[in-house]
């Protein structure tokens, strides 16, 4: 489980990018392609290793107006998958 | 097959075939491309650009040993500047700490390691190189301080066989934030010293689940990928994910391959980089027409539910063993010839291990490498 307190960011090697031939976004990483769909761009353009998890949610929640507990949720699922990848550090 | 296929996702860039190792299971064609027919900075520059412009999100680099070019910072630069995902799978000889500073500087994305064995006795015999594994252990340490992620690759044979799993723990132990742990695929001059390599069943077996068994305990630790020992399966692998699906391969004399050894495939056209653009001969090149979609295929893959999954195995195995290019590879359960996999694996296990038929160049090559 990922603390409220963790300041989540890409590790070196891991790449967020446009690609664009194929019109979508894409995380690579070592031998691995992950495509990234929208929301999951969003949340990963806010994992730079100074917002934490809490500040994520929130500024999220205020932009797309939802329920910052759906919210929590998802971003946890998203980063701890990525995390098991070694694509996300928390 | 005329409509365009889906763009390539990687491509692989044989800089060099020159190299100070001599692995015994190297992948490289037994001919060699001689240093004097290699291709120029610029050329590679123009490759890379065009690569990217095609779609190629991930660029690896690779030989021979890469780093025996000497312009190999400013191909990385080069390749990270056009956009290019760029790995450099090295060998760790010859990567002195100012070129690595250099790469590092030029953004430079990921390496991967190669590691010939657990101790330096081994690693020094299997790779032909004195010293090579304490260097190896350099480069490594160079790696994880710098913060860059670092691959560890094994290939496993005979000679290490027993070792697989603690070829895992050495990984994690070197900082490794993936591990490739990959049996010996018999190509190039792994199959000419098969004889040499192949493990019996029973010990690529135990090796296979040990190594199995590691990835619960190193979850979120080292990321795990393993090849499996192909001659003791039961389906074979998706070679290249499907011929011209994914990937591409170019020579270090821009000869453009559907993987790295479709060059012993007798009638196969293969297009040069050097005379057309990477777009052209993706979509356009006989070598890569030849065995794309399913018609190309005989009988039992034709009418098999696992074609979209394995297409068919590989087409240069289906050559070696068979000489036959279109044939159901025989490591394949339903091939006709799937006894003669079993008939070879068994001979070939039972041998001594000494001896392996070194890597080199057919001909001396003339002395004079490209500036
Ligand atoms: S497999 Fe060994 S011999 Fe072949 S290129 Fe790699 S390091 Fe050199
Ligand atoms: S018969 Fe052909 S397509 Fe079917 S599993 Fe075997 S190799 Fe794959």
């Amino acid at each position: 489980m990922i603390a409220d307190d963790a300041r989540p960011r890409l590790p070196r090697g891991v790449r967020l990018r446009e690609d664009k031939v194929r019109a979508r976004w894409v995380l690579l990483a070592p031998e691995r392609i992950v495509k990234v769909n929208p929301i999951a761009v969003e949340i990963l353009r806010l994992c730079d290793g100074a917002r934490n998890l809490g500040e994520i949610v929130a500024d999220l929640a205020q932009r797309f107006k939802a329920d910052p507990e759906r919210i929590a949720a998802d971003v946890r699922a998203l980063l701890a998958s990525l995390a098991e990848k070694k694509m996300v550090e928390t | 097959m005329s409509e365009t296929p889906p763009p390539p996702e990687g491509l692989l860039a044989e800089l060099t075939h020159r190299c100070p190792l001599a692995c015994p299971y190297c992948s490289n064609p037994l001919n060699l491309d001689a240093p004097r027919d290699e291709m120029s900075t610029d050329e590679w520059k123009r490759i890379f650009s065009q690569a990217a412009e095609l779609g190629v999100l991930h660029l690896h680099l690779s030989g021979g040993e890469p780093c025996s070019r000497r312009d190999l910072a400013e191909l990385v630069a080069h390749a990270v500047e056009v956009g290019l995902y760029t790995n450099l799978i090295t060998s760790g000889i010859g990567l002195t700490r100012d070129l690595f500073d250099r790469l590092v500087a030029a953004g430079l994305d990921h390496i991967q390691l190669s590691i010939q064995g657990v101790d330096a006795p081994q690693a020094d015999w299997i790779g032909g190189y004195k010293g090579g594994y304490a260097k190896k252990r350099e480069v490594a340490a160079w790696v994880t301080a710098e913060g860059l992620p670092l691959t560890v690759n094994a290939v496993i044979h005979r000679g290490n066989v027993e070792d697989a799993p603690r070829m895992v723990d050495l990984a994690v132990e070197l900082g490794a934030r993936r591990v490739e742990i990959a049996h010996t695929q018999y190509y190039g001059w792994a199959l000419k010293n098969r004889g040499k390599l192949m493990p019996t069943r029973e010990q690529s077996d135990r090796a296979y689940a040990a190594v199995e068994a590691r990835r619960a305990h190193y979850l979120g630790t080292v990321v795990i990928d393993h090849v499996a020992p192909d001659y003791h399966a039961r389906y074979p692998k998706a070679c290249m994910s499907g011929w011209g699906r994914q990937t591409m391969n170019v020579s270090p004399s821009g000869k453009v391959l559907p993987c790295h050894s479709a060059e012993i495939i007798p009638g196969l056209v293969f297009w040069n980089a050097r005379e057309k653009s990477l777009a052209d001969i993706w979509s356009h090149s006989p070598a890569f027409e030849a065995f794309r979609g399913f018609e190309w295929m005989q009988e039992p893959c034709r009418s098999c539910e696992r074609k979209a999954v394995d297409f068919g195995g590989c087409r240069c195995q289906a050559m070696a063993l068979l000489g036959d290019a279109k044939a159901c590879d025989p490591i394949c359960v339903k091939s006709p010839h799937h006894a003669l996999v079993d008939e070879i694996a068994a001979l070939d296990s039972a041998g001594a291990v000494d001896g392996f038929a070194p890597r080199r160049y057919a001909r001396e090559p003339k002395a004079t490498e490209p500036a």
